[in-house]
């Protein structure tokens, strides 16, 4: 018993608490800025996948690591404008859109990697984001390692999810999101145009889930395969709502899920002769349902989210 | 430039529409063919003979169409109530985990007509069961039935796999991850000699034609639809809401678990990782290519295995990967989506 709470004092717990997160914070930080503008975005486990992809393959091929990320930014950008055009042009359903981004982004990318690498036993590794020391922080006792010693694209993370608190609640801008997703009737009687902010918001925060993704084969890991993604952007999905749609929740959601994570991983090396390993790996499913039955209830969602918007049509 | 409704659906594009669906996706695959550095009519063509070129060649297509007809229905019904059913996936696997832990001994003596309606059964219950839990979660907490049935797609193949490594593991397969094989009065019997097509295919077009009569004919059919269309004119009209989605799930659920116990019994004989080649999320699109028409499910069942049969033949010859099955399939689905849009609305200067 007392080996399953030591677990929590070592230092390499909380190591890899922040890198697990890394990518679910972007990747719900990308999901919320278009569901803040009414837009749900189900592409996410594609977009994702193939940022993984498309990251790996340009850096693979040479690119600088921050060019990979900015490639894979800019393709999961395109996935979301072809989401924005058909979701909010055509206001076709969400729902099915989405899932239908998911699927051709996912095949997608498994074509194109399969086009550059052929087949092989062992996937080809590129070499990945070194951790970054913190100058001074990252020599406090404990702490200093846990939490200041990651690789730069976490630290961008949290950047990216303070810039977005502070831009969703202070700037015009984040208040015209805001009020888009809530009534876009009443956006654009204020003299926003609804369509070019869901526009926006679901390019960027399609981009946002493909930076989320290339985090995992360029920093997490060092190669791509197929399947990798593991449900992590329906994960993402699910902390959206668990953090009631606020990005500094996003954080601490994303963090408490990885610590979850990162602690089932470790409680199979001390259990995994007693309790199948399978187990383990469903609770983060088995949790997420559990935090979406708990937030569901009473949650403030964005009111038109979901509600296509067409001028002049009610 | 604006958007507008068109007064009447014209009935010629409802069946042009996923014809002209599939020319742009494989319109648009054919880039990514012709990219990769093979003869685009040529790789079609040797798709069409993969999947259709031979007596062998066509049993194959229909064996893989089975179990598609059959999910594609499942979402068909659910998506028809506006219920997202994501999780046709699971309720598969559940569906074979449980018809093949009822059909490895038989233990009553039964019969093979009486053991294999009972195994498809048991399947169709444990369907039932892994969607009337997201559903309830939805009535009751308002929890969007779509993130927790794709979430637990993954705990189900995670429970499949517990189950194969450790209470129905198959002593005799040296280690493989598969299941003990279900008595072979329990398997259907096949439609062909020498080939894998087995009754399946019946009951599948069987299902499609109950699931037809269902919608077209009884006040369940339509009340499903009503509370898909308005829930609050549905409510008003005295259509009992929730019990109407509970039915439907029931539907879709059982459903997407029998396409799981057919594949059981008709094919493998038993449940393994790799028993479903995502039949779940194909029947998605299968059901969006037949607009949710069940007939129409059928048609758009057997495309889809063309595709997956006949890029593995076009694979071999050029060299291009087999995923290209995936990115048609997944395509169309898109351009299904602006299809259907371009028959209720045009777009006016």
């Amino acid at each position: 018993m007392t080996d399953l709470i030591e677990i929590f004092f070592t230092v390499g717990l909380w190591a890899s608490v922040l890198r697990i997160a890394t990518p679910l914070i972007f990747g719900t930080l990308g999901a919320l800025l278009c569901e803040r503008a009414g837009v749900l975005n189900l592409g996410i486990e594609g977009i994702m996948t193939f940022g993984a992809m498309i990251g790996w393959l340009a850096v693979f091929n040479g690119v600088d690591l921050w060019t990979g990320i900015l490639v894979a930014a800019i393709c999961g950008g395109v996935f979301g404008l072809l989401h924005a055009g058909l979701t909010v042009t055509l206001g076709l359903s969400q729902h099915v859109t989405g899932l239908g981004i998911t699927l051709f982004a996912s095949s997608f990318s498994y074509y194109i990697f399969r086009i550059a690498i052929p087949a092989q036993n062992t996937p080809p590794t590129i070499e990945p984001f070194q951790p970054v020391d913190i100058p001074v922080l990252s020599n406090l006792p404990f702490f200093g390692e846990a939490f200041f010693t990651q690789t730069a694209p976490t630290y961008l993370a949290i950047a990216v999810a303070l810039f977005m608190a502070y831009f969703l609640a202070k700037t015009p801008m984040g208040l015209a999101v805001r009020i888009t997703g809530e009534n876009p009737h009443a956006a654009e009687a204020q003299g926003v145009d609804p369509i070019v902010i869901r526009y926006g918001a679901v390019i960027a925060g399609s981009a946002m889930m493909a930076v989320g993704g290339a985090f995992l084969t360029l920093s997490a890991f060092n190669s791509f395969f197929p399947t990798m993604m593991q449900g992590r952007g329906w994960i993402c999905i699910a902390l959206v709502v668990f953090s009631t749609w606020k990005p500094g929740r996003a954080i601490l959601g994303a963090i408490l899920f990885a610590l979850f994570d990162a602690y089932q991983l470790r409680l199979q090396n001390v259990l995994g002769q007693v309790v199948p390993y399978q187990l383990f790996l469903m609770l983060p499913y088995i949790l997420s349902i559990v935090a979406l039955v708990i937030m569901s209830r009473g949650a403030r969602v964005p009111q038109a989210l979901m509600q296509p918007y067409r001028k002049g049509e009610r | 430039m604006r958007i507008e409704q068109r007064e009447h659906q014209s009935k010629v594009l409802i069946v042009v529409a996923p014809l002209m669906a599939v020319v742009a996706s494989l319109s648009i695959a054919g880039v990514l063919i012709a990219l990769a550095g093979a003869p685009v009519f040529e790789a079609y063509k040797v798709i069409f003979v993969g999947a259709f070129g031979s007596k062998f060649a066509i049993t194959e297509t229909l064996t893989r169409a089975t179990p598609l007809i059959v999910t594609g229905l499942a979402a068909a019904v659910a998506f028809r109530a506006r219920i997202w059913n994501i999780g046709a996936e699971g309720q598969l696997y559940m569906g074979a985990l449980l018809a093949t832990a009822v059909g490895y001994q038989n233990f009553l003596g039964l019969p093979s007509f009486a053991l294999i309606p009972l195994l498809i059964v048991t399947g169709a219950v444990a369907g039932m069961v892994m969607l009337v839990i997201p559903l309830g979660l939805r009535l009751r907490f308002g929890v969007d039935e779509v993130v927790t049935t794709l979430l637990l797609n993954f705990v189900v193949l995670l429970f499949v796999s517990m189950m194969l490594d450790g209470p129905m593991k198959d002593p005799l397969a040296f280690g493989w991850p598969q299941s003990v094989p279900v008595v072979d009065e329990g398997l259907l019997p096949k439609l062909v000699e020498r080939s894998r097509l087995h009754l399946g295919l019946v009951i599948a077009i069987a299902l499609a034609i109950m699931v037809y009569v269902l919608n077209q004919f009884t006040v369940f059919g339509l009340e499903s639809k009503a509370a898909g269309f308005n829930p609050v004119a549905a409510r008003f009209a005295g259509v009992p809401f929730e019990k109407t989605l509970i039915k439907v799930a029931c539907l879709s659920g059982g459903l997407a678990g029998i396409a799981g116990a057919i594949e059981v019994t008709g094919v493998k004989g038993l449940v393994s990782n790799d028993l479903s080649a995502s039949f779940g999320y194909a029947g998605i699109v299968v059901a969006m290519l037949a607009s949710l028409n069940p007939i129409g499910v059928i048609f758009a069942a057997i495309f889809t295995a063309m595709m997956f049969v006949g890029s593995e033949s076009m694979s071999r010859t050029f060299g291009i990967p087999s995923f290209i099955a995936d990115v048609v399939v997944s395509l169309s689905l898109l351009t299904m989506l602006v299809a259907v849009f371009l028959s209720n609305y045009r777009i006016r200067r």
